[in-house]
C-alpha cells in the first residue's frame, strides 16, 4: 500500500530551524554582532550594499549575518527590502570632484595635481597569512596627516582641456530607473551604467578580464581611481535650496581608452566609467572596461561578436538575483514535465525498435 | 483647497483599491458584463465609478486626459490630490476621461506600437445608462453578450486595429462595464453569428 | 505582519501591476512588460506568479496554490504560507472552492467555473526564445507575425523523431494571432487552456512579463494537418483513485522496478477517493 508524502509544511519549519542553529553555530563561540561585521568585514558590507542597490552598512552587515556570510544572499535580503520602500525624492546628482579622497591613483601620470594618495589598499601586501591576526587582532595606529581639503580635480579634465579625450557633454535627463522600468533593448549608457553598478562582481570582473585578452579589447588604462565620501543633497521644494542628507562612501573609476578618430575628427582617448557604492575598487575598474567595451557602437567600432560587447547579453545576465534564483529553481520539482519528457522517450523507443525489428525482418 | 478635494479618496487604499481592481478586471475579461464598483466619492462631474477607477489605476506614472466638462478645476484638484496623475493632452495620454461626445473623435489618441501595443490608451467614458445593448463577440465572451455602447462604427474600426488599438471602460453611477480592442462589435445578433461563423 | 501592507506589495507597484493585466487580458497572449519587483523569493520560485496573485487578490478570497498539481509540495506550501500571512486570505485545498489558484506546472483536472482565477507561475514567458535567444528579435516576430522558425523546428522535430518532440511547455496560438508560451504545463492540460471559463493570467518575474487569456478564448496547440496535437499522459489509471483521466505521476516503489501512477492532482484525487472511487493500489 501506497500512503503519499506529506507534511511539507512542517519539513519547512524544521528545516529554518535547522538553518538558525547552523547560521549560529557553536554556541561557545561568541556570537558575531552587527557592528563587528560592519567594521571588520567592511568589503564584504561594501559589497552587499553595491550590489544590493542600498546604502546602509548595519544593514548589510545584518543581512551577512543572517545569510551566514553568502554574499549573494545577503544581497538578495538587500534587494527584498528595498523594494519595498517608499521613495520620498531623489537626489541631486553627486559631485565625485569634490570627493574627501581616501585614496586617489592615476596610472596614466606620475604626478599630478591632488596628488597620488594610496590609501587603505591590498596592493602592495604581500600576500602571506598573517599569523599574528589569528592570536591577536590588534593593530598599531597607522600615521595620520590632516586631510586634504578642497576639490580634487579629475585627470580626464586634464587631457580634456587639451582636447585629447572625448567630450563627455553634461545631460541633466532623469535617468532611466531599472528597478521601476521593465529592461527594454537597445539600451541607454545610463540604463547600463545603472546595470553594471549593482551587477554581480565576478560576472563584471570576467567581462572585463576577457576585453583585456582580446575579447572586444579597448585598451584601457585607469586614467583616476578614487574612493572616498561624497555629500549627498536632496532638492526641498518647500526650500528652494538643496539640503545635504548624509555622505555616501564611493569608488570612481575613469578609464582612458583606445583613441579614435576619422578624416573629419583628429584622433582622440576615449572613456569608460565604473562607480559603486563602498570601497569596491575592483568591481569599479571592471565596470569601466565593460562599459566601454558595450560603447563600440556610438564609438563607431566593429562589433567583433565579443560577449562584452553584446548589452543584451551583459544586461540580462549580469544580475546575480537574477541569475542565482533562475539557476537554483531547478531544484525544485520538475517531476510533472520530467513524466511527460519520460512518455515521449519511451513512445519514441518503442516506435525506434518496432521500426528496426520490422526492417530486420524484411 | 476646497475641503471635497481632500475627501472622498479610498478610507483603506489596500483593499478598497482590490476590490475596485477586481471589478475592473471582471469587466475587462468578461466585455458587457456590469461590475459594482464602490469607495469613491468624487467632486462632479466625475462619477464614483470613474472615480474608483482612477484611484484604482492611476499614478504619478500614468498620464491622465481629461476631456471636455470633465477638465475642470474640481476634477483636476480631486485628481491632482489623491493620485498624482500628471494632466496632458490626448495625444499623451496613458488614460482618458470623459463623456463620449467629449472623448470623440479616436484618432488622437496613442494605440501602441506593434512591438508594444500595450502602449495605448484607456478610455474611461461617463455613459448616462448601462444596460444591454449591441451585441459582442470575441476573447471573454461565451457565445455572445450585448451591452448599450453609444455608437457602433467607432468600436468596429476600433477593433481592426487589433492587436493595436484603444480599450474602453464605461462608466455610470456606481457601476462599470468594459470594452478591449479584441471585442467584435455588430449591431445585430445575426451579424454577430455570421461574424463568428466567418473567424 | 503589521510592517508590511495588504498582500505585501506596495500600492504603486500593484497599480503598475493591474494596469499590465488589464492591457495583458485586452491583447490576448501578447507578453505585456511589467517593472517586476524583487520578491522575498527567489526569482524562479514564482515571483511573477505571486505579484499577480498580490494585485489580485482581496481580503474575500479564497486562495489554493499548486506545484506539480499538489497542495502540499514544499513551495506550494511556502507561497501559501507567504499569503496566509500578508493578506490573511482564506486558503483552500480545494479546486472548486478557490476564487484564485496559483500554479506551478499544471492546470487542475476538475474544470474551473466563472468568478475563479488561475494564476500560473511562468520562468520563460517568451516562446521563441529556445530559437531565438535576443529579446530584441523575437519583438520583432511577434510583431510581425512571423512564426516560420516555430513551424520549422516543430517539422524538424517530426523528421527526426516522427513526432513533435515538445511535450511540456507547448507552444499555442492565440485567437489567431500570438505564439504563446501556456508555462510548463504537460501537453495534457494545452486542451483545459481553451474556451475556459476562469480568468488565465500568467506572471514572469524574473523576465518582467505578464500575459494573459480571458475566459472562453480561443486557444490552439501549434501542429500539422498530417500531424495534429495529441494530449498525452501515462497510459495506466490512479492506483489510488482509479481515474483515467487525469495526468499521473510516476512514482518509484521498490529498487526491482516497481512503479505505481497517482494522480498529480492531489485534490482530484482526494475527492474521488472520498466519494468511493478505488484504484488498485489504495489500500
Amino acid at each position: 500500500m501506497y500512503v503519499a508524502v506529506k507534511g511539507g509544511e512542517r519539513a519547512i519549519e524544521n528545516a529554518h530551524a535547522w538553518l538558525a542553529e547552523e547560521r549560529r553555530g557553536n554556541t561557545d563561540i561568541a556570537e558575531l554582532s552587527i557592528a563587528q561585521i560592519r567594521e571588520q568585514l567592511s568589503l564584504a558590507v561594501n559589497r552587499v550594499m553595491a550590489e544590493g542597490s542600498l546604502y546602509d552598512p548595519d544593514l548589510a552587515a545584518l543581512a551577512i549575518k543572517q545569510a551566514r556570510g553568502d554574499l549573494i544572499e545577503a544581497i538578495f535580503l538587500i534587494r527584498a527590502y528595498r523594494t519595498t520602500l517608499p521613495r520620498f525624492g531623489a537626489s541631486e546628482p553627486i559631485d565625485t570632484g569634490i570627493m574627501a579622497c581616501d585614496r586617489r591613483i592615476s596610472a596614466t601620470f606620475k604626478d599630478l595635481p591632488g596628488g597620488q594618495v594610496l590609501g587603505p589598499t591590498f596592493d602592495y601586501t604581500h600576500r602571506l597569512l598573517d599569523f599574528k591576526l589569528a592570536a591577536d587582532g590588534e593593530v598599531p595606529k597607522a600615521p595620520s596627516r590632516d586631510a586634504e581639503t578642497g576639490t580634487v580635480p579629475h585627470v580626464t579634465e586634464f587631457l580634456n582641456r587639451e582636447g585629447l579625450i572625448e567630450e563627455a557633454p553634461y545631460d541633466d535627463a532623469p535617468p532611466p530607473d531599472l528597478t521601476r522600468e521593465p529592461l527594454e533593448m537597445p539600451s541607454t549608457r545610463a540604463l547600463r551604467l545603472q546595470a553594471l553598478t549593482r551587477a554581480d562582481e565576478g560576472f563584471t570582473l570576467g567581462l572585463a578580464y576577457s576585453t583585456q585578452r582580446g575579447y572586444g579589447r579597448n585598451h584601457a588604462f585607469v586614467g583616476e581611481l578614487r574612493i572616498g565620501s561624497v555629500p549627498v543633497e536632496i532638492d526641498i521644494p518647500e526650500l528652494g535650496f538643496p539640503v545635504e542628507i548624509g555622505e555616501v562612501i564611493l569608488t570612481e573609476c575613469e578609464t582612458v581608452n583606445q583613441f579614435t578618430g576619422s578624416k573629419t575628427e583628429p584622433p582622440q582617448f576615449t572613456r569608460g566609467y565604473g562607480l559603486v557604492f563602498g570601497q569596491t575598487e575592483r568591481k569599479a575598474i571592471s565596470m569601466a572596461l565593460v562599459d566601454r567595451a558595450l560603447r563600440w557602437e556610438e564609438l563607431g567600432e566593429d562589433n567583433v561578436g565579443a560577449p562584452a560587447q553584446d548589452a543584451e547579453f551583459v544586461l540580462y545576465h549580469a544580475d546575480n538575483i537574477q541569475a542565482t534564483g533562475f539557476l537554483e529553481h531547478i531544484k525544485l520539482p520538475h517531476y510533472v514535465d520530467f513524466q511527460s519528457e519520460l512518455e515521449l522517450v519511451r513512445k519514441l523507443r518503442r516506435e525506434a525498435g518496432a521500426q528496426q525489428l520490422q526492417e530486420a525482418a524484411e | 483647497m476646497q475641503a471635497n478635494t481632500l475627501s472622498g479618496g479610498f478610507a483603506d487604499p489596500a483593499t478598497q483599491s482590490a476590490y475596485a481592481f477586481r471589478s475592473v478586471m471582471e469587466a475587462m475579461a468578461r466585455p458587457g458584463t456590469i461590475q459594482d464598483i464602490e469607495g469613491a466619492a468624487p467632486p462632479a462631474p466625475l462619477s464614483p465609478a470613474m472615480g474608483a477607477v482612477l484611484l484604482t489605476l492611476c499614478d504619478t506614472e500614468t498620464p491622465v486626459y481629461l476631456a471636455g466638462d470633465m477638465d475642470c478645476e474640481a476634477a483636476r484638484a480631486w485628481l491632482a490630490f489623491h493620485t498624482g496623475a500628471p494632466f496632458v493632452g490626448p495625444a499623451h495620454c496613458m488614460f482618458a476621461v470623459g463623456t463620449w461626445d467629449a472623448l470623440t473623435p479616436l484618432a488622437v489618441y496613442p494605440i501602441g506600437t506593434s512591438e508594444y501595443p500595450d502602449r495605448s490608451a484607456t478610455l474611461i467614458v461617463a455613459c448616462s445608462e448601462l444596460a444591454a445593448g449591441t451585441t459582442l463577440t470575441g476573447p471573454g465572451i461565451k457565445d455572445q453578450a450585448t451591452l448599450s455602447l453609444p455608437e457602433v462604427e467607432a468600436f468596429q474600426a476600433n477593433r481592426t486595429l487589433f492587436p493595436l488599438g484603444l480599450d474602453f471602460i464605461f462608466t455610470c453611477g456606481e457601476r462599470l462595464a468594459a470594452l478591449p480592442r479584441s471585442t467584435e462589435v455588430s449591431r445585430s445578433s445575426s451579424e454577430a453569428i455570421a461574424q463568428a461563423g466567418a473567424s | 505582519m503589521t510592517e508590511y501592507n495588504f498582500a505585501y506589495l506596495d500600492e504603486q507597484t500593484k497599480r503598475m501591476i493591474r494596469r499590465a493585466i488589464l492591457k495583458g487580458l485586452a491583447i490576448p497572449g501578447y507578453q505585456v512588460p511589467f517593472a517586476s519587483r524583487e520578491m522575498p523569493m527567489p526569482y524562479g520560485w514564482g515571483t511573477g506568479g505571486v505579484q499577480v496573485s498580490a494585485a489580485v487578490l482581496t481580503p474575500s478570497d479564497t486562495f489554493k496554490v499548486i506545484d506539480q498539481g499538489a497542495d502540499d509540495t514544499t513551495n506550494a506550501v511556502s507561497i501559501r504560507t507567504f499569503f496566509q500571512r500578508t493578506a490573511g486570505v482564506a486558503t483552500t485545498t480545494a479546486t472548486s472552492d478557490a476564487t484564485v489558484i496559483q500554479t506551478r506546472h499544471r492546470i487542475p483536472e476538475e474544470p474551473l467555473h466563472e468568478g475563479q482565477i488561475l494564476v500560473y507561475q511562468v520562468p520563460i514567458p517568451e516562446p521563441l526564445r529556445f530559437l531565438e535567444p535576443r529579446e530584441s528579435e523575437t519583438r520583432k516576430m511577434h510583431s510581425l507575425e512571423e512564426y516560420g522558425l516555430m513551424h520549422v523546428k516543430l517539422y524538424e522535430d517530426i523528421i527526426r523523431h516522427g513526432h513533435i518532440a515538445t511535450s511540456y511547455a507547448y507552444p499555442v496560438k492565440v485567437e489567431g494571432r500570438y505564439v504563446m508560451d501556456p508555462s510548463p504545463i504537460p501537453k495534457f492540460d494545452n486542451p483545459k487552456l481553451r474556451d475556459m471559463a476562469a480568468i488565465q493570467l500568467f506572471g514572469a518575474g524574473r523576465e518582467q512579463r505578464i500575459y494573459a487569456l480571458p475566459p472562453y478564448t480561443q486557444v490552439v496547440s501549434l501542429d500539422f494537418e498530417d500531424h495534429p496535437f495529441e494530449a498525452s499522459k501515462a497510459d495506466h489509471p490512479c492506483g489510488m483513485c482509479g481515474a483515467t483521466d487525469s495526468y499521473l505521476d510516476e512514482l518509484i516503489i521498490d529498487d526491482i522496478g516497481g512503479r505505481m501512477f497517482v494522480c498529480s492532482d492531489t485534490d482530484y484525487c482526494e475527492v474521488r477517493q472520498a466519494a468511493g472511487h478505488k484504484g488498485k493500489d489504495a489500500a
